[in-house]
């Protein structure tokens, strides 16, 4: 007989049950207990969403249920929030300003920084290529208030002595601040997007004799096209949410533009500016809460798109 | 036999043509990167040399005298370190739990997809409506008050993104193969995370705390509201005091101040970036370092 069928019987035989495997010693509870909480951890963010949304809808619902009127505050633009008799809160300019910054903003971003996606991800190589990942890297990385001060001191002079303008704090400001801003950021987005398009695609390409240029046209920016999209929409939401350089650059005044070197104001810095001297609970300050909602909301949708569009990708 | 075509190895006049179409848009894309980086460096220039003439130990190490219109940024300087590193405290733990949640825990499903859509949200809400967050749930409902407290738990939720992101790459970087082989020696999934994971992608995970202490320096709008104050002749003795910090010290010099002296806000400006960029530089310098020592 051999060993094997000898062990085989022998199991068989043996005794041992279903308890004998079991491993309740003090490792087991660990794993169990840290399983637990790697798994609380793990649904924080949504949590924390949940959380934002309850205690931002929280603050300010009284105004939303009880005088809200949902025609005069989208669809005026007066804002008048601290006026004792009769305040206003219409917020059509306020979307106004921050649109008109917003889309001077990409319009200046967009181009240039898929420009700038297609050179680092396709034509530079080795060292250059590095060289600049770095840098859109840490120019990606200067906080907001640092572009507002620059907005705020270098920019107003240039832009009071190229156009002969009384104020340069004015929508073209906060559109070139808001711009060079969000660029590096989309930059990184659309150049991963390129990045993930397979070489195999570039390989067969070019076997077929296609120059560089023609497989970017032709194979690599069709492929990569959700994940461009998408990262455009990241931009947006982004130039969307800014405060602080909006707050500093775009003039603060309360007008729906007439050209790019009227002054405006942004809902993020409507709410930046006034809460300070809003009383805790007071109609002011419910409606400050509530652009906090609209602008949460508004976000969420675009954060939501940005997310199918990029997943749409990996589907088809 | 045969004699070689003499043409066979020239360039047609199509090639040339595509050649040349090549080369253009090369010039185009390139110049379209270098109009989108030299105006940033100008003015990066600009700060650094209209700053450069502000900063000084003086200036890093005393008070704003005289109004805030002379002296130096040392309260803003100390509150950004606590504001900082109590956010830190708060976040990283969880942000790190939360990525090993995803990389070793999560499967595909849409569950997990919910809570990475929940954290592109959370890095994608303007941070004004974070501040308006941190006002109702931390100042007044959990009643810490305006206090380095509240600001931290502010921005310890709003730049969590920036942990679990990276630690989530660093986790899945290590190979699958080393977690099985530590699951046939009989170790549970928590030994082999803690002993065989962890251990691999430790250095992924500091790149991370780094950025997240440069992304933490640099925020103004979430801390205005809930602990961070314009002035306050007193420096932070724990977590429930108000404070100072370098981005909101910024915004008050560049806007609230009359009459101040030109090169104290530049001062102000230059010490931020110095400190952000700094963060930055060490942890991609970080990231280089890894990549090139990684054996597998």
């Amino acid at each position: 007989m051999s060993t094997t069928t000898q062990a085989l019987r022998n199991r068989a035989t043996d005794a041992r049950t279903a308890e004998d495997f079991d491993r309740r010693d003090p490792d087991w509870y660990v794993d169990k207990l840290l399983a637990g909480i790697v798994f609380v951890c793990g649904i924080s963010a949504i949590l924390f969403v949940l959380g934002i949304f309850f205690f931002v809808t929280k603050e300010g619902i009284g105004f939303v249920f009880e005088k809200m009127d949902f025609r005069e505050f989208f669809l005026t633009p007066y804002w008048s929030p601290s006026d004792a008799e009769d305040p206003e809160y219409g917020i059509l300019a306020l979307m106004a300003g921050t649109a008109s910054v917003t889309g001077l903003a990409m319009l200046v971003a967009v181009p240039f920084s898929l420009g700038a996606a297609i050179f680092i991800a396709e034509f530079a190589s080795g060292k250059t290529r590095e060289a600049l990942k770095v840098l859109v890297e840490l120019l990606a990385a200067i906080p907001s208030v640092v572009w507002g001060f620059i907005g705020l001191v270098i920019m107003n002079p240039l832009l009071i002595k190229w156009f002969d303008i009384p104020v340069g704090l004015c929508v073209l400001n906060a559109g070139i601040i808001l711009g060079l801003m969000a660029a590096p950021i989309m930059t990184s987005i659309a150049e991963d997007a390129l990045k993930a398009v397979p070489d195999r695609y570039r390989e067969a390409a070019e076997a077929m004799g296609a120059t560089r240029w023609q497989v970017i046209y032709k194979v690599v920016l069709p492929a990569a096209k959700n994940g461009l999209l998408g990262g455009v929409l990241l931009g947006v939401g982004r130039g969307f949410g800014e405060t602080m350089a909006v707050l500093m650059a775009t003039g603060h005044a309360v007008n729906i533009p007439n050209s790019i070197f009227d002054s405006v104001r942004a809902l993020t810095a409507t709410i930046a500016a006034e809460l300070g001297e809003a009383v805790v609970g007071g109609e002011h300050y419910q409606v400050l809460f509530t652009i906090g909602i609209f602008l949460f909301l508004v976000t969420f949708i675009i954060n939501l798109s940005a997310d199918l569009i990029v997943r749409g990708i990996r589907k088809g | 036999m045969a004699t070689a075509n003499p043409t066979m190895f020239q360039a047609s006049d199509l090639n040339q043509h595509n050649q040349r179409v090549q080369q253009r848009y090369r010039l185009l894309f390139g110049l379209m990167t270098l109009l989108l980086i030299t105006p940033v460096l100008l003015i990066l220039g600009t700060l650094v040399v209209k700053g450069g003439a502000a900063i000084s130990w003086e200036f890093l190490l005393t008070a704003p005298t005289n109004g805030m219109r002379t002296g130096g940024v040392f309260p803003a300087l100390l509150g950004t370190i606590w504001l900082v590193t109590v956010a830190l405290l708060l976040s990283v733990p969880i942000g790190i739990f939360a990525a090993i949640y995803l990389s070793e825990y999560a499967g595909d499903n849409w569950f997990t997809r919910t809570i990475n859509l929940a954290i592109i949200n959370l890095a994608g809400v303007p941070s004004i409506v974070h501040a308006l967050f941190g006002l109702g749930a931390f100042v007044l409902f959990f009643k810490f008050g305006t206090s380095i407290l509240a600001a931290s738990l502010t921005l310890a939720v709003m730049t969590m993104p920036v942990v679990i992101v990276a630690t989530r790459e660093s986790l899945q970087a290590v190979p699958q193969a080393f977690r099985e082989a530590c699951w046939n020696m009989g170790a549970t999934r928590w030994q082999t995370i803690r002993r065989v994971v962890l251990p691999n992608s430790i250095t992924g995970i500091l790149t991370g705390v780094i950025l997240e202490v440069s992304r933490t320096a640099g925020e103004t709008a979430p801390i205005m509201f809930t602990g961070a104050v314009f002035f306050t002749p007193f420096l932070p003795q724990s977590v429930f005091d108000q404070t100072m910090a370098l981005s909101l010290h910024l915004f008050v010099a560049a806007t609230q101040v009359p009459e101040i002296a030109e090169q104290v806000p530049f001062g102000i400006a230059l010490v931020l970036i110095a400190l952000v960029l700094t963060m930055n530089s060490l942890s991609i310098a970080f990231r280089m370092w890894l990549r090139g020592k990684k054996k597998w």
